[in-house]
């Protein structure tokens, strides 16, 4: 099977690889969802810092095929700058657009799609009080 | 020396290394030139159908079979005559398994084979459970290996068939056929005995008298010969009698009919006859690369888990878990390589080996295994390539991956809550 330009691209130059954990970083700024199972081949963790209700970074590490790395990878690219309203309206059908995934690793999107939310739902429980 | 353009990682392939690198001789080989040369002829000048009896081609093609036959067999301890062409050893295996459980199915009913045998054993076998018949897979040990006793032990009376293979074709674990061919013969000399040979044959010495198989698969293409071509081996002393499952004007003493395809047969003899006399000095040689290789890989990369026994394996055979490593995002790091891997993501059936499970090798590093297939014509240069890429292109992606981070800060990955999906 042939990977697109795109996935390539991502898997070789991943963007936003890494933890705010090293940063010193505001924790309460912080949202973490850790997604997929080491069993079932890919684990995505998605980080996002959180201003004025704003996604100002992001940062991923993934376990997976490069499908799964370019998903992730995107993903942090895609959210950055968006309200967390607006990144959790964000389809997996988006990331398979812009990656031309094939069906076999649409997987791989619905991860990413699953890492944001989780992420996003991380966030706003530490602020639920 | 050149770096590979818009490679993440730093690489300079050595003088005489030619990308890519085939080493996934498992899956199969090139043909060898001697083998090409030996087949030319029967495509141009010799092309007469060895079923003809009447003219010059016909016989020149009969005698070029007769000898091919005579080459392999050879290779395997057998008569030329008890050699049963077929197009490949898929199709030998099929053959084997239905045409003996098909003519012994008055005798009795059930087939022994094991969980780690190649899917064209497995999914024969339960294409027979939907006829009635009963199959038992035996679960090999961690290694790979399965026991004489094990065997004996799930024998019943209405056994008529046993099949296990020589070498398997992922982790190579070589199984101790003579030792299963004896106990078997001791519980019930009337029960068959095959053996998928295919990743064995050529490559470590094996011999059908001294195992006691009755049938016996193999094909060219994993000993440098051509695909298309396999055979089975079918003992005539005893005499073993297996019902064909192909129909036709009787070729191959009825067993397989079919018009024999001439410069394949010619190609897989040549390369059986050049598999026996290079087997020795050939065997050393892989085992001197895969000992560079693996202990290239070892000496720099942690946390890898070598999959089946290293002691009863094919000499050319690695199979490694790179823990924390998902195998195919490695497969893709490894672009100039051609080398598998046990991953799901690899497959069709989004399953990680089956092999592997069947090892009892938990699926999170089933997901993270190679296949190294090293053969004939791999270099030490090339092996030190594949080291020097292989323990970068890991390195960077345990850089991103989240399991190696938690791995490294003493999390234990049971210890958390995944969601499977």
């Amino acid at each position: 099977m042939a990977y697109s330009e795109k996935v390539l691209d991502h898997y070789e130059n991943p963007r936003n690889v890494g933890t705010f954990r090293d940063d010193n970083v505001d924790t309460s700024e912080l949202g973490t969802g850790l997604v997929g199972a080491p069993a079932c081949g890919d684990v995505m963790r998605l980080e996002i810092r959180v201003k004025d209700g704003m996604i100002a970074d992001a940062k991923f590490k993934t376990f997976g095929c490069g499908s799964a790395i370019a998903s992730s990878s995107l993903a942090t690219e895609m959210i950055k700058g968006m309200t967390l309203d607006q990144a959790a309206q964000i389809s997996n059908t988006t990331i398979v657009e812009e990656l031309n995934l094939p069906p076999v690793k649409i997987h791989c999107s619905v991860l990413a799609e699953d890492a944001i939310k989780a992420a996003i739902e991380d966030y706003k429980k530490k602020h639920a009080k | 020396m050149s770096a590979a353009k818009s490679s993440p990682i730093e690489v300079s392939t050595p003088e005489g290394v030619q990308l890519p690198i085939f080493m996934d001789n498992h899956s199969t080989t090139a043909v060898d030139l001697r083998v090409v040369h030996a087949m030319l002829p029967f495509f141009t000048n010799h092309y007469g159908n060895a079923a003809s009896r009447n003219h010059s081609f016909g016989w020149t093609a009969e005698a070029a079979v007769e000898n091919a036959r005579g080459q392999i067999a050879a290779l395997l301890g057998g008569d030329g005559k008890e050699i049963v062409f077929t197009s490949g050893a898929t199709e030998a295996n099929n053959l084997a398994i239905k045409g003996a459980a098909s003519f012994l199915k008055k005798q009795g009913n059930h087939i022994i084979t094991v969980e780690t045998e190649h899917k064209s054993v497995l999914d024969t076998c339960k294409r027979l459970q939907r006829e009635g018949f009963e199959v038992t897979y035996l679960t090999p040990a961690k290694d790979g290996l399965v026991t004489p006793e094990q065997i004996v032990a799930a024998m019943t009376d209405k056994t008529i068939l046993v099949s296990v293979m020589l070498a398997n074709n992922e982790i190579g674990v070589v199984q101790p056929v003579e030792a299963i061919g004896a106990a078997i013969k001791a519980r019930n000399p009337k029960c068959l005995f095959h053996t998928d040979a295919v990743q064995g044959a050529g490559k470590i010495p094996f011999d059908v008298e001294k195992a006691k198989v009755d049938l016996a698969s193999v094909t060219a293409h994993k000993m440098y010969g051509p695909k298309g071509i396999g055979a089975l081996w079918v003992r005539r002393k005893p005499r073993v009698r297996i019902d064909p499952i192909i129909d036709g004007g009787g070729h191959e003493r009825g067993m397989r009919s079919g018009t024999l395809p001439v410069p394949l047969i010619v190609g897989f003899g040549k390369a059986a006859e050049l598999a026996k006399a290079e087997m020795a000095d050939e065997a050393e040689r892989l085992e001197r690369l895969r000992t560079r290789l693996l202990k290239g890989i070892t000496a720099k990369l942690s946390e890898t888990y070598i999959n089946g026994s290293m002691e009863h394996r094919l000499p050319g055979n690695l199979n490694i878990s790179f823990a924390f490593v998902e195998g195919e995002s490695l497969l893709m790091a490894l672009k100039d390589v051609a080398v598998s891997s046990g991953s799901a993501c690899t497959s069709a059936s989004l399953e990680p080996s089956y092999v592997l499970r069947a090892l009892g090798v938990g699926d999170e590093l089933a997901h993270t295994s190679i296949r190294f297939g090293l053969g004939r014509f791999n270099t030490e240069a090339e092996v030190d390539f594949v080291i020097d890429v292989v323990t970068k292109s890991v390195e960077r992606l345990r850089t991103l991956s989240p399991l190696w981070e938690m791995h490294q800060d003493g999390i234990d990955l049971n210890s958390i809550q995944w969601t499977p999906h």
